[in-house]
């Protein structure tokens, strides 16, 4: 995988960048910020010293960059504050220190008109629990954000049944929530959060609460209608192999804090702590790794080896490399070349999410 | 199990100590027996004169609202009058068919049709036109306070506790100073019936709004909801079912307590028909009429809840105007067409006074034969409960014993084999269930030999002081006898104890009956299916209409109020000790049935003891209905505090009423909180929620 900007058209344009935010729940949060300034040198004895408090610490100094056209992924378990600060970017919950930063304006100096404002025209939000209305029919559920801006009711349905088509619920415009399977819901959900056509989409933990064979079906579906949209997205998850599959960039939290940010695959081969290799442990490398994330430098002749293209994925390259002991070399999409895949690169990256080693008698 | 004296059975037997000692000595510590006349607080002088002073002063205030409130009342009533029966009919069957479906129609046809039939159309009009201007008025209040109640916590604080009392003390305590206030008129049946209404409604409303799941309100937020559309178009609506299930509780509220303030006299509805026929002792008239209430009742209850649970799916194929609002339409249309027939036909306007069916004298002709050839059998059953229960619990064993009742003289000897065996009661109870049990025992043991009367009330305030505190902590102990010493010091202590000792017994009967019907219920959907009609009826009959039956049979007295408690109260311990049973972790049942459990093992060991949480509930809900019908069943004939209200009531003395009702009140949440904490302890403990 090169440079960013692989999939989707993905470029260098920040939609939102998410600086030093803090949230500190407690009798009185604001005492350990001086002008919501949350830039604090060593963030971690900051959060200890709050803690030791009685106040809560949600989120601790969390920084990080959304492209325009990118998912950006945060992963994390229960409690590490990361449904906490998706909500801090929608200002669902008021961050107590920090900036955010849409467009290149500060949303936290935003009024309330102009928050409603930008909630109805920039962003969509799924839900994990789907958050639908359950007096309303689905048709009217997705319609639900046009109806609060006063738009009629011919243009609403119009508008609706647009995404209702992008979702594939074709057919079941006038079913209410509770007819419909978790999965169903949670298109209309997702609908309903594309009805205004939004810039930036909130993912909270969408597909959580569905069955692992819905849950892959509704990733693939995801990605789909991303291919299409090319959306600014957000999107949480407590589940690794999931945030894989989808991110273009991710970020782990652990405690309120960002433990790592990178692509997948960086954080795969440099895992910062063992906080991060653990998730690593279940992840199905050969699939994950591409030919180019094990390439070597060429060190001598590469006349007459096998050429191959960089994004191929190292799983359909072992039955070669398993009868070319040299390897095979690797190709950028321009045709340069970028190295030397061999058998032992392979067991190199391998060896790198390595935790239990073996002690081996020499 | 070693028998160590740990502290907990020390406080107990030090309750037990002080009981027996203070029953040792009363006889010559005479403050012990009744608390002196001297030290009692003229605390209802008092309220007299403080409600004299307000009805002076701000009387014109209260009589102004009076005024403003008759005229929707007259308007409502003017207009059922004018419009013809039939029109009337009509519209309660569309009403009826587009809340539930065709079989409410058919029932409210039937009902209504009754009304007519029988001749007492225009006093229902009358007790519905103030329903219909009471539950508007109740929905509208109870929604305002609810929702500043969600908003405020501060607010719920204070709301909350004032529901309770609002609901504890019984509705007939505030007749009075509402009549004081506002003046003898329709109006106070109007106003006792909003206050008496409008607390459900403000308790579904809070817990409607609670319930809305954060999701939804984040999403009703991130579609860009601005805080008025949030509320109006995300918070109410999610939260539309609970809320209409207050709209059903407030209406059902709302007509008890149209019938119930018809004992004012004056309006001439269909309460006021059943109580000046019981006094007359028509037994035909007044079940005819009682019939009325019932049907009123059983029409608006099936009406609301099916308003509350109907699915208002929406058909994207009517699109028209007429299909979107059909049953407008209907009742329009043929509300005008059968006005006009009215006109024409004049059967369909007004009933003619020869064709009403009146049973009632063969009624009261059957209940007199069966009165006259059962005598015998009506008048034992009386003695039996008479002799063998109510006695000794009034007045002891020591009492209640004597060769006329029990056909034999009370010896020392009898004495001492009671204590024995008691003793070794108590002893095998504490081997097999526990010490608390034991200790439970010999309190029942010593209550049974000296009677309920004859305790000494520091010895039962403290035993009650120590048993809140033991259940609830040192904030329900205080409470307990806070309030206890309220009874105490405003010298209606004698008559608490005589509603304690009616209610007591309704309340052990009802829940023994009512747990062991619910218990065969559970087992069996047959006895299931046949109880729950009962059951519904019952809990929707105004509380009047069911003394009707037992004061026709068994005469005035404490007996048939006894009687009427029950009829009432065991409802909810049948419906709890069902849902119980039928609500338990399926896997634990599983996993009994597995290791081999008998069908009586798993009830008694294993379901039993995991229902008992919720029997408790039911328990609680027993004693709450048994209080409610005290206050009714002292019309006929209790001596407590319901008596109290109506000589209060009678005598135009508002002091003594609204004392004694408070006293219900105090009586009613002690048992509550007592009852609810015991609940809950024993949830904590299975690591389980009712």
């Amino acid at each position: 995988m090169g440079a960013e900007g692989k999939k989707n058209g993905l470029t260098d344009d920040i939609k939102l960048s998410c600086r030093n935010v803090w949230k500190v729940y407690g009798d009185n949060p604001d005492q350990f910020f001086t002008n919501r300034q949350g830039d604090i040198g060593d963030q971690a004895s900051h959060a200890r010293s709050i803690r030791e408090t009685d106040h809560i610490v949600a989120a601790a100094d969390v920084s990080f960059d959304v492209h325009v056209g990118e998912i950006f992924v945060i992963m994390g378990l229960s409690g590490s504050g990361k449904s906490t600060i998706v909500r801090c970017l929608s200002r669902l919950v008021e961050p107590t220190a920090g900036e955010i930063i849409l467009d290149g304006e500060d949303l936290l100096k935003a009024s309330d008109t102009e928050l409603i404002d930008i909630r109805r025209h920039k962003m969509g939000m799924v839900f994990q629990s789907f958050g639908l209305l359950p007096h309303l029919n689905v048709i009217d559920n997705i319609a639900f954000p046009l109806k609060l801006q006063g738009i009629g009711e011919a243009e609403r349905r119009e508008r609706a049944e647009r995404v209702i088509d992008l979702v594939g619920l074709q057919g079941r415009e006038s079913s209410f929530p509770r007819q419909l399977s978790g999965g169903q819901q949670q298109r209309v959900g997702i609908a309903r959060s594309l009805a205004v056509g939004p810039e930036l989409w909130f993912l909270d933990e969408p597909f959580s609460a569905l069955d692992p064979l819905i849950r892959r079906q509704m990733q693939d579906e995801f990605l789909r209608i991303q291919q299409m949209l090319h959306k600014s997205i957000v999107f949480i998850t407590h589940d690794f192999l999931e945030a894989l599959r989808i991110a273009d960039r991710m970020a782990i939290m652990r405690d309120g804090a960002v433990v790592q940010i990178g692509r997948p695959v960086d954080l795969i081969m440099n895992p910062a702590d063992d906080y991060v290799r653990d998730f690593t442990q279940d992840v199905p490398w050969e699939r994950i790794l591409t030919a180019a994330d094990i390439a070597e430098p060429t060190t001598g002749s590469i006349e007459g080896m096998g050429r191959i293209s960089g994004d191929t994925s190292v799983e359909a390259l072992l039955p070669y490399m398993a009868s070319h002991e040299a390897g095979v070399v690797v190709e950028s999409g321009d045709g340069s070349v970028l190295g030397v895949a061999t058998a032992h690169g392979v067991v190199s990256a391998l060896a790198s999410g390595v935790i239990e080693q073996a002690t081996v008698q020499e | 199990m070693p028998f160590t004296l740990d502290r907990r059975l020390f406080h107990w037997f030090g309750v037990i100590a002080v009981t027996l000692i203070s029953l040792a000595v009363q006889d010559d510590v005479t403050w012990l027996k009744t608390y002196p006349e001297a030290l009692v607080i003229p605390l209802s002088e008092w309220l007299n004169i403080f409600m004299n002073w307000t009805v002076e002063v701000f009387g014109w205030f209260f009589r102004g609202i009076a005024w403003l409130l008759e005229w929707p009342v007259k308007g409502v009533q003017w207009i059922l009058h004018t419009l013809p029966w039939s029109v009337t009919i009509f519209l309660s069957c569309v009403v009826a068919y587009a809340a539930s479906g065709w079989r409410l129609m058919a029932f409210t046809f039937a009902a209504t049709i009754y009304m007519v039939v029988f001749g007492y159309w225009d006093e229902s009009m009358n007790s519905v036109s103030l329903v219909a201007i009471s539950v508007p008025m109740a929905i509208t209040v109870g929604f305002a306070f609810g929702v500043w109640g969600f908003y405020s916590d501060r607010a719920e604080r204070i709301i909350m506790p004032s529901l309770d009392l609002l609901q504890t003390v019984p509705a007939f305590a505030y007749l009075l100073p509402i009549l004081l206030l506002f003046g003898f008129g329709t109006t106070v049946g109007l106003i006792a019936s909003l206050l008496y209404s409008f607390p459900p409604m403000v308790r579904n409303t809070i817990v409607g709004l609670r319930g809305v799941s954060v999701e939804v309100v984040e999403s009703g937020l991130m579609s860009g909801a601005t805080p008025t559309q949030l509320f109006w178009q995300v918070r109410v609506p999610t939260a539309s079912k609970q809320i209409l299930l207050g709209v059903n509780q407030a209406t059902m509220a709302s007509l008890s307590m149209v019938i119930v303030a018809s004992i004012i006299g004056g309006t001439a509805d269909i309460g006021w028909e059943v109580l000046s026929t019981m006094r007359k002792a028509q037994f035909g008239e007044s079940i005819l009429a009682g019939i009325v209430i019932a049907l009123i009742a059983m029409i608006l209850d099936r009406v609301t809840a099916g308003l509350a649970v109907r699915n208002d799916d929406y058909d994207p194929e009517a699109r028209t105007l007429i299909q979107r609002h059909r049953y407008w339409v209907i009742a329009g249309v043929g509300a005008v067409v059968i006005f006009l027939l009215a006109q024409v036909i004049s059967i369909l306007n007004d009933w003619p006074r020869g064709m009403e069916i009146n049973p009632a004298r063969g009624m009261n002709d059957a209940l007199t034969y069966v009165i006259v050839n059962f005598r015998e059998e009506i008048e034992t059953i009386k003695k039996i409960a008479f002799f063998f229960i109510m006695l000794p619990t009034k007045i002891g064993l020591q009492n209640a014993v004597s060769p006329y009742t029990w056909g034999f003289e009370l010896t020392l000897v009898h004495t001492v084999g009671y204590t024995m065996l008691m003793i070794a009661a108590a002893g095998w109870a504490t081997l097999r269930w526990g010490k608390e049990i034991g200790i439970a025992v010999l309190l029942v043991a010593i209550f049974a030999y000296f009677g309920l009367t004859n305790m000494p009330w520091p010895a039962l305030v403290l035993l009650c002081t120590v048993g809140g505190w033991k259940l609830g902590g040192p904030g329900l102990g205080v409470g307990t006898f806070l309030g206890l010493m309220f009874l105490v010091i405003t010298g209606v202590w004698p008559q608490a104890i005589l509603s304690v000792y009616v209610c007591g017994i309704a309340v052990v009967i009802s829940f023994l009956f009512g747990t062991s019907v619910g218990i065969w219920a559970a087992h069996n959907d047959r006895v299931s299916a046949f109880v729950r009609p009962i059951n519904d009826t019952l809990q929707t009959m105004p509380l009047f209409v069911i003394l009707i039956p037992f004061v026709m049979i068994f005469k005035i007295g404490e007996f048939t109020a006894l009687l009427a408690i029950i009829a009432y109260a065991f409802v909810p311990a049948i419906r709890y000790a069902e849902h119980g049973l039928r609500n338990l972790p399926g896997d634990v049942l599983e996993a009994a049935t597995a290791m081999g459990c008998t069908t009586r093992q798993l009830l008694w060991q294993v379901k039993m003891p995991l229902a008992l949480p919720v029997m408790m509930l039911g328990l609680n809900q027993t004693i709450m209905y048994g209080i409610a019908m005290l206050v009714i069943a002292a019309l006929v004939g209790t001596n407590g505090l319901g008596q109290r209200v109506y000589i209060g009531l009678g005598d135009g003395d508002f002091g003594i009423g609204i004392i004694a009702g408070l006293g219900m009140a105090i009586i009613a949440m002690i048992a509550d909180r007592m009852t609810q904490a015991w609940s809950k302890k024993r949830q904590e403990a299975l690591g389980i929620s009712a």
